[in-house]
This record gives C-alpha cells, structure tokens and sequence, in this order.
C-alpha cells in the first residue's frame, strides 16, 4: 500500500498564561490513496486540531506545531505559506460540521464553490459556473443550475451538507477531511450524506480522513481507526478488527455507550464515568486511569504512575493500543458495571 | 415591500404628530411666559397681552397644536389672531403647506428660516459622514489585522483622545491654532455651493467637519474592529482559509463584509441626527445651521422656530431609520421585508 499521507509524531500545542495545552501529543498515522481513515474521540481529545495541522490552519496563530505531515512525500510543515495555502482546498480539502455557519450568509452557493475552483484555475466566471453546476448535479442537488444562484439559508441542511462536499471535491482533491460532517444533520440524511462521500471517493479515489464521535459512521466509512484520547493515539487499526476485539479500555466503554437496536429494551447503556482531562495538566500516567475500571487488574500502580507506550496489539499488524493490561479480552461491561 | 414601506410610513407620521404635541406640551409647561419674551424689556401688561394674541399664545394648546396642524396641512396667515390680521392687513404674511409656523423674533415663516439653515446642516453632516467613515472603518481595520501591535494599540489610544476631549475644546483648539495663530486654514466660514463653488464649500467646510466628524470616527474605529474581529472567527472564516484564499480576499471578502453590515444602521441614524443640526460645532465656528438656528430660538422662546426644527430632525431620523431597515433588504439576503 503506497501511504501518500503520512503522520509522524505531531503536537499541536497551545500557550496559555495558565500553561501549554497539549490538543495533541505525538499522533501518527497513515492513509493510502482511496482510503478512509476514521479518527474517533470525546470533544476535546484533540481530533479536529490535529487535522487542522495538515491544512496548515493553525499558522498565523500561537500554535506550535512540530512533527511531520508527508503529503505525497512533502512535509507540510516545513513549506511557506504561501505553498501551504496553494495546496489548500487544491490536494487537501474540508468538510465541516455544521454547513450553516461554515458558509457565508452574504454569497451564494454557487459564488462560494466557484470561488474556491477560481483560486486554483485560472479560468473565467462563466466557466467556473459551469463547473459548479456540474458539481452540484455531482452531488445529488436538484436542479442545480437554478439553485446555484440560492444562498445557504435558502438550502437544507442536507443540501447545505452537500453543497459543502461539492466545495471540497471542486478542485479533486487527493486528501479529504470531513470533520463531523453528519454531526449536525437528521439521521435520514446522514446516510445519504455517508453514501455520497463513498460514492465520490470511489469515483476520484479520494483519500479521507473523517473525524467523527459517531462509532455507526466508523463502522460505515472507515478502512481504519484512530481512536484518541487527551491528544494522543489510544488505540489504532483495522476498523472490523478494533470495532470488534477493541484491547484498550477507553475504546470499550465507546462501543458500549452506543444503544443496540436488538439488545433487550431494559438493557442499559454503559456510559463512561468521569469527563475528558484537563489538556492543560493531564493525569500523570495513563491519561485514562481516572476513568479506568481496570486499572486494579494491573500489578501494582503501573497506571497510574507511567505512561503506557503504543505498543502491538494482538489483532494482527498495524493494531496498535496504548494500555498496560496484559490479558486484552474485552470483559463484559454490564457485569462489571454492575458489580 | 410597498406595503411594508406605506405601514412604516404610516407609523412614521404618527410618530411625528406625538412629537410636535410632546414639544407643545414641554414648552407651555415651563412657568416662563414666551409673550414676555417676545415683547421685550419696557412692556406694558397691555402691549404683553397684546403680544400674546398676536403670537397665538393666549389660547389653549390643543388649540394652539390644531392649528400648527392645520398649518401643516393647509397652510396658514399670520399674525394668528383674526382681528389683528382684520385691523392691519398689511402685516399679514401668508404661509403655505407646509407650514411650519411663523417667528416674531426673525420676521420671517420658520420654513424660510429652515431653507436657509438646513443646507447648512446638510454640508456639514455630509463632509463629516464621508470623513468619518472612511477614517473610522479604515483605522478600524488596521487595528484588527494588526490587533495586538503597537499599530492596534496606537490607533485605539488616538480613539480614546478624541472621545477624552469634548468637542467644544477640539472646535476652538483648531480655530486658535490652526486658523489664527499658525494660520495654516484660512478662518472658516460658511460659503454656500452656489456662491462659492466646490472648492470654497468644501475648503470652508474642512475644518468644522473635522471636528465633527472625530468623535465619531473614534466610535466607528472602535466598532468596525470590534465587528471585524468577531466576524474574523466566525466558521465561513475558516472555510474561506481552508479553500486556500489569500489572506486579503479572506479580510476583505468574507471578514469585511459581515462586519460591516451593522455599521449602516450606526451610520444611517448617526448622519440622521447630524443632520437636525451640529449644536456646539455650528455654535463655535458661527455656522448658521439648524443646530445654531435650535440654540437662538430656544434662548428667546420663539416656540414656532422651535418646533419647526424639531419637526424637521425627527423627520430626518424617522425617514433614515426607514430606508436603513428597507436597505437590509439588500445588504443581508436574508432579511425579507413582510
């Protein structure tokens, strides 16, 4: 598999009068071309800020930003802005989460998809139109040439959503990322929404990185898992072997806060204990053990005083998991929740 | 949109008759007799109700309102009192629709009055406006790309100066300095376009409307950095940036252009207010505008005079606020008047 994305050891980190918040610390991961990775977390584990990293949005701000993001063997951290901003929205592309407020209410649609196709060719308005057009009959929007000419307040949210993809896909980009891209949208449209992405990612063998909280669109979507945790990478690898022999105890209670559709109506769903830490001062050791119900399994207060290293997991290569247990067999989360 | 328009100008005049009642009301509430005034020092208690007719003042203000109504609508003759206006006929002025009203103190209907100040007024709120707003919205830019910098921090200081000092002191600052000690401005005085031409108006102009426009300019400097600043982490922000946008299409395009959309209606009601009058700008340079016309009138209780200029600044600032509202209509695409 050729990686043309290529993650190395990334922090994102943010200097405040009260400390540095670390929103992400050390994370690396591949992507090859056509593939989906999912990234999944609780609100603040650190998923969007690293993905703004390899669209350079935290440049011009007091981020510092170290590692390595190698984009077809270019890292993007090392290249001007100017470089930056002409690969922006040309190879690397965003979806965002709420297309309400990620468009301007004072242009309309079709102004703000052609704008970003004008940035990167050189060709006329009228050409650009067409283009847009185009996209948006692409993307499912009907009528398109009339609709071109609506602003987003005149859109669905489904359509909006669309309108968004259109956006990103303009220009073909070879790298997507959605960030919570169905987060905001009605369950009916998230589907057709996901559908899309999978259908347009088939066509322009679009690579993808798509952030969500959502395990169902993991499931749907990802070729592999990146789950995070107060910046860091807690458990990563094939989505169907991570989904179902998960071997880190935060990627556990994820799966079991999710509502089954044929478990027993009476059947309780297994929240998380606790709120994510602090980023600012994380727990020493496993950044995890606060919420941790496992932690007593392990000898001594290994977790509580070291941090455990990303290490090989048992469900073949390229799993890895961030966890001192040594017995990885997910136990049953109800008994011990009820016990 | 027409029927929008025809309601709100419905409210509009309903708010101006309020406003004329209100005003008559204030003015007889005062335990100060306005014949007295009018009749001058050595006056018999005879000549002063003698004056009192003749002004109108003796009958009671509803009656006295009804017929600054009827003025309006239909216009009126003066003196208001018909057996002086049957005695003497040659003294009769007619006044037609609309009336304003007729002041003893000036000899003349307060509509001549008001053509005469009211351009005045309007140059002067012109000028300003067009200085106020190209140095505030500019100024305020700067501060917000460069929020933070010395740059930031110089043009907010300089804000806090020109709102520190009040206007009076700014006016005659720049008249001793500027016009007489270092006589780098000729003394300014109104000359009217027709009289002078362009370069006398605007010549004559430049430092009266300097002073009046930079207490203003201080508070549109503060708010288009305000406005830009949150326009600038708004989430079409990011999409702009993330498109790969030069920065200046992602200020000026998209940040600029939300930010600026609350400064048209700070911008319509300010220049409406101007143009009511500039009291203390045309009170120190001698301007003769409706602010000074406001300031002689109300020094000598010459109610016509007034009312009139109240009458004519609540217009102003009735029909501004209108065709701001009506302009949303265009600037924002979503405001859709029903």
């Amino acid at each position: 598999m050729d990686n043309f994305l290529s993650v190395r050891d990334l922090r994102v980190h943010f200097p405040t009068p009260d400390g540095v918040v670390k929103a992400t610390d050390g994370l690396s991961y591949d992507l090859a071309r056509g593939k989906t990775l999912g990234i999944v977390g609780e609100s603040g584990s650190g998923k969007s800020v690293s993905s703004s990293a390899i669209l350079g949005l935290h440049r011009g701000t007091n981020a510092q930003v170290s590692g390595e993001i190698l984009l077809d063997g270019t890292n993007l951290l090392t290249i001007t802005d100017e470089e930056m901003r002409q690969r922006r929205g040309k190879e690397v592309a965003m979806i965002f989460q709420d297309p309400l407020s990620a468009m301007h209410p004072y242009y309309t649609v079709g102004n703000q998809i052609a704008e970003a196709y004008r940035v990167h060719h050189d060709v006329n308005k009228k050409a650009a139109r067409t283009r847009v057009v185009e996209m948006l009959e692409l993307v499912g929007i009907p009528q398109p040439d009339r609709r071109v000419d609506d602003y987003p307040h005149q859109f669905s949210g489904g359509m909006r959503q669309r309108a968004m993809i259109a956006m990103a896909l303009i220009n073909d980009p070879s790298l997507v990322i959605a960030d919570e891209p169905t987060t905001a949208l009605d369950v009916t449209v998230q589907a057709q929404i996901l559908d899309l992405l999978q259908k347009l990612q088939r066509e322009f063998n679009t690579g993808i990185i798509i952030i969500t909280h959502d395990l169902g669109v993991v499931a749907e979507m990802a070729d592999d898992v990146l789950v995070m945790y107060a910046g860091k990478a807690v458990e990563y690898g094939p989505t169907k072997e991570l989904l179902t022999h998960p071997e880190m105890p935060y990627t556990w209670g994820l799966l079991s806060s999710v509502p089954d559709l044929t478990a027993d109506v009476d059947e309780k769903l297994v929240p998380i204990p606790g709120t994510p830490p602090s980023l600012l001062s994380p727990p020493k050791g496993c950044a995890f053990h606060p919420r941790c119900r496992y932690k007593d399994q392990v000898a001594g207060d290994l977790c509580v005083t070291q941090q455990p290293d990303l290490t090989p997991g048992s469900r073949g290569p390229g799993h890895l998991k961030r966890c001192h247990l040594t017995d990885p067999t997910v136990p049953n989360e109800e008994e011990v929740a009820r016990s | 949109m027409w029927a929008y328009i025809v309601r709100r100008l419905f409210i509009g005049v309903a708010l101006l008759l309020a406003l004329t009642l209100v005003t008559f009301v204030l003015f007889f509430a005062s335990p100060v007799d306005p014949a007295r005034y009018a009749c001058g020092k050595n006056c018999s208690e005879q000549q002063r109700d003698q004056a009192r007719a003749a002004l109108g003042y003796d009958k009671p203000v509803y009656e006295q309102w009804g017929l600054f109504m009827k003025g309006v609508v239909a216009g009126r003759d003066f003196p208001a009192d018909e057996e002086l206006r049957a005695a003497a006929p040659e003294v009769v002025t007619h006044c037609a629709a609309p009336c304003l009203g007729y002041s003893h103190l000036n000899s003349s209907t307060v509509n001549d009055l008001v053509k005469e100040a009211a351009p005045v007024s309007i140059s002067l709120a012109l000028v300003a406006l067009v200085m106020w707003l190209v140095g505030g919205v500019l100024f305020g830019i700067l501060a917000a790309v460069f929020k933070g910098s010395f740059i930031d921090r110089g043009i907010v200081g300089l804000t806090l100066v020109a709102y520190a000092f009040p206007t009076f002191f700014i006016a005659v600052f720049f008249l001793k300095y500027f016009a007489v000690k270092w006589e780098l401005w000729p003394y300014p005085t109104y000359v009217s376009l027709a009289d002078g031409g362009l370069a006398s108006w605007l010549g004559n102009l430049i430092v009266p409307a300097f002073t009046l426009a930079l207490v203003f300019m201080a508070g549109y400097v503060r708010m288009t950095r305000a406005f830009m600043l949150e326009s600038m982490t708004e989430d079409y922000i990011r999409t702009a940036k993330a498109k790969g946008l030069k920065q200046r299409k992602v200020l000026f395009k998209h940040g600029l252009r939300a930010a600026l959309t609350p400064l048209v209606t700070m911008t319509g009601l300010d220049f409406a207010t101007l143009l009511g009058g500039a009291i203390i700008t045309e009170s120190v340079f001698a301007y003769p505008g409706l602010g000074l016309l406001t300031v002689q009138a109300s020094d000598a209780w010459d109610l016509p005079t007034v009312i009139g200029v109240v009458v004519l600044a609540g217009s102003f600032v009735i029909l501004m606020n209108i065709i701001v509202d009506i302009s949303y209509a265009f600037i924002d695409p979503r405001v859709r008047l029903g």
